[in-house]
C-alpha cells in the first residue's frame, strides 16, 4: 500500500524540480513553459491524493478545473512566444534584457 | 443524487457581463475600421449596465449562492462598482491613444471585459475554486493585453515576463490550497476556517500552505519581494493597457486576501499578520527607495504603485474592520490616483511620441499651465500632501496600524513615505523650474482633456470631503 506521504512526496519533489528548472534554466523559454506545466502536475497529484485519502470529490473536481486552466494557459504562453519570436528572432531566456532601470 | 437549481440572482452582473461580452466578441467580427466604435460603445453600456445591476442587488447582508462557492455581500458590492467605475475611466482614456496606434481593436475591449468577469469572479469568490478560476480569467486576459502590440519588441518582452512569473504565481497558490485541502478536507472557505480553528496541535502544514498562498496574493497585489514584473510590465506595455493592469486588479487582489486570510483563515491571524508586516516593510521601503533612481515615469509609477501596495497591506494586518475598512479605501483611492497618473502619460503621448521619460515633463507649465496644475494635484495626492485624498488614505490606513499597538511600523511607514515624496515633488520642480525641451503648447484630445481634469478635480474633492467613501467602506466591513 502507497502511503498518503509518498504522493505527496512526489509531488513536492516535482514542484521543487519545475521551480529549480524556472530558476537556473537561461536558454529557452519553451523549457520555462514545460516547468510552469510540470509545476501544475505536481499540484495535481497533491489534490487526487488528498483527495482519495479524504474520500471526499471535491478534491478531484479541482484538478479537472486545473487541467482546463492549463490548456488554456499554454495557448497564450505560447501565443506569446511566437509574437516574442518575431519581434526577436530569438527565445534564448538571457537575451530577453531591454526592460531595465 | 438530486440537483438544486442555485439562486442566480447574486450572480446577475457576471451573467450580464458575459452574456455582453460573448456578443461584442460576434458583433466585431462584422465591423471595419470606420464602425469600429460600436465596440467601445457597447463595452463602456455593459459596464454601465453591470453597474446599474450591481448597484439595484447591493444590500447589507450576505447572500451566498452555488453550493456556497460564490458570495454577493457589500464588500464584493462595493468593489465590483469601483471595478466597473475604473474600468469605464480606462476606456475613456484609451480610446484616443488605442486609435493613434493602430490598436483599436475589437479584441482590447473584449479582453478588457473577460479580465473584468475574472476580477467578478475573484471579488465574489466564496471557497478556493472560484479564487483561482476569477485569479486565471483575470490573468490571462491581462497576459494577453500586454502582448496586443504586436510588432514592439517591449511589449512581448513584458509579456512574457508577465506570464511566467504570473503562471508560476497561480502553480504557488494552487500548491497552497492543495495543503490547506489536505488538512482541512474542505476547500469551501467558511467551513475552512471552522477546519482551522478546530485543529489541534501540529499547525505547521496550515502555516506551509498560508505562505504559499501569500506569496501568491503578493504577487498579484505586486508586493516586495514578488515585485520583479511590475516595473518591466507597466513599462513594457503600451500605455492604456499600464493603466488598466495598474488599477482594476488591485482591487481584486484586495479582494483575493481579505477572501482568503479574513474570510478564509481568522484562525491563522498571528501568522499572517507577521508575513504581513514583513511584506508591508518591505514594499513600503523598497517601492519609495528605488523610484528615485528611475528615469522613465512609467517605472517610477510602477515603484510608486509597490509602495503603495504595501500601505494597502497595513490596513488588512491591523486584523480589525476599522483596518480592513481602512485597506479597501486605500486600494479604491490609490486606483483613481493610478488612473490620473497614467493618464497623464496617455495625455502627454502623441501617434510616434511616448512621454516616458521624466525630461519631457520639464517644463509643462509653459506649454499648459492647467494640465501642470492637474498633474500636480496627482502628485501631491500620491505622495499624501492634505488636502488631496491620498492623505486620508494614508492616514486612515496609519491609525489603523496605531490602533493595533504598532508604533514602529507606523513610524516606519511615514519615514519612508516622505522620503518617497522627493520623487513626486520632483515632477512637480521638472514641470514648474525647468525650461520645456520643446515649445508649443499642448493640445490633448477634448475628451481627454475633460476626463483628465474631473480626475484630478476629483481627487481634490474627495480630498475635501472624503467621509462619504470611507462612511461607504466602513459600511462595506460591517464596522
Amino acid at each position: 500500500m502507497i502511503a498518503l506521504s509518498d504522493y505527496l512526496t512526489v509531488g513536492a519533489i516535482l514542484f521543487g524540480l519545475s521551480m529549480a528548472g524556472v530558476f537556473i534554466n537561461r536558454k529557452n523559454v519553451i523549457i520555462l513553459l514545460m516547468c510552469i506545466e510540470l509545476m501544475l502536475l505536481a499540484v495535481n497529484i497533491n489534490f487526487i491524493a488528498f483527495s482519495y485519502f479524504l474520500g471526499d470529490s471535491a478534491g478531484q473536481v479541482f484538478v479537472f478545473f486545473i487541467l482546463t486552466v492549463a490548456a488554456a494557459e499554454a495557448a497564450i504562453g505560447l501565443a506569446i512566444l511566437v509574437v516574442l519570436f518575431r519581434n526577436r528572432r530569438t527565445i534564448n531566456v538571457a537575451e530577453l534584457d531591454s526592460l531595465k532601470g | 443524487m438530486n440537483f438544486d437549481m442555485p439562486n442566480f440572482l447574486p450572480a446577475m452582473p457576471e451573467m450580464f457581463v458575459l452574456g455582453m461580452t460573448s456578443l461584442i466578441l460576434i458583433i466585431d467580427l462584422f465591423l471595419n475600421e470606420r464602425t469600429r466604435v460600436v465596440s467601445y460603445l457597447l463595452a463602456q453600456a455593459t459596464l454601465v449596465g453591470a453597474f446599474i445591476l450591481s448597484l439595484s442587488l447591493y444590500s447589507g447582508n450576505a447572500e451566498l449562492s452555488f453550493s456556497d462557492t460564490f458570495v454577493l455581500d457589500p464588500m464584493a458590492g462595493v468593489l465590483k462598482m469601483a471595478v466597473y467605475a475604473t474600468v469605464f475611466m480606462v476606456f475613456l482614456y484609451s480610446h484616443s491613444y488605442l486609435r493613434e496606434r493602430g490598436l483599436f481593436r475589437g479584441e482590447f475591449f473584449v479582453l478588457a471585459l473577460f479580465g473584468v468577469l475574472g476580477m467578478m469572479v475573484l471579488i465574489s469568490a466564496h471557497s478556493f475554486l472560484t479564487i483561482y478560476l476569477g485569479l486565471e480569467l483575470m490573468s490571462l486576459a491581462l497576459y494577453a493585453m500586454v502582448a496586443m502590440q504586436r510588432d514592439s519588441r517591449t511589449a512581448s518582452e513584458a509579456a512574457m515576463k508577465y506570464f511566467i512569473l504570473g503562471a508560476m504565481a497561480s502553480a504557488m497558490l494552487l500548491y497552497g490550497m492543495s495543503m490547506l485541502y489536505g488538512v482541512t478536507g474542505t476547500l469551501e472557505l467558511t467551513e475552512l476556517s471552522r477546519a482551522v480553528q478546530q485543529t489541534q496541535g501540529d499547525r505547521l502544514l496550515l502555516v506551509f500552505g498560508l505562505v504559499f498562498l501569500l506569496v501568491g496574493v503578493a504577487f498579484k497585489l505586486g508586493a516586495v519581494p514578488f515585485h520583479m514584473w511590475v516595473p518591466d510590465v507597466y513599462h513594457g506595455a503600451p500605455t492604456a493597457v499600464t493603466l488598466f493592469i495598474s488599477t482594476a486588479p488591485k482591487l481584486a487582489g484586495f479582494a483575493m486576501l481579505m477572501r482568503l486570510m479574513v474570510d478564509g483563515l481568522p484562525g491563522l491571524q498571528p501568522q499572517w499578520h507577521d508575513i504581513l508586516v514583513l511584506l508591508a516593510v518591505l514594499s513600503i521601503g523598497v517601492g519609495n527607495v528605488v523610484a528615485i533612481a528611475q528615469t522613465n515615469i512609467k517605472r517610477m509609477l510602477a515603484y510608486s504603485g509597490i509602495s503603495h501596495a504595501g500601505f494597502l497591506l497595513l490596513g488588512v494586518l491591523s486584523g480589525t474592520p476599522e483596518g480592513y475598512a481602512a485597506g479597501m479605501f486605500y486600494a479604491i483611492v490609490y486606483t483613481i490616483m493610478g488612473l490620473g497618473g497614467f493618464g497623464m502619460v496617455i495625455l502627454m503621448s502623441r501617434a510616434g511620441f511616448e512621454a516616458e521619460q521624466l525630461e519631457d515633463y520639464k517644463g509643462l507649465n509653459q506649454r499648459s499651465p492647467w494640465f501642470a496644475l492637474m498633474m500636480l494635484f496627482i502628485m501631491f495626492s500620491m505622495a499624501g500632501v492634505p488636502p488631496f485624498i491620498g492623505f486620508w488614505a494614508k492616514l486612515a490606513v496609519l491609525q489603523a496600524v496605531v490602533s493595533a499597538n504598532l508604533m514602529w511600523l507606523a513610524a516606519v511607514a511615514v519615514i519612508f513615505s516622505v522620503i518617497g515624496a522627493f520623487f513626486y515633488l520632483r515632477v512637480i520642480k521638472l514641470m514648474y523650474f525647468d525650461q520645456a525641451r520643446e515649445q508649443g503648447s499642448l493640445k490633448p484630445g477634448a475628451d481627454l482633456a475633460v476626463v483628465l481634469s474631473a480626475n484630478a478635480i476629483g481627487i481634490l474633492a474627495l480630498g475635501a470631503f472624503p467621509g462619504a467613501l470611507m462612511a461607504l467602506c466602513l459600511q462595506a466591513m460591517g464596522a
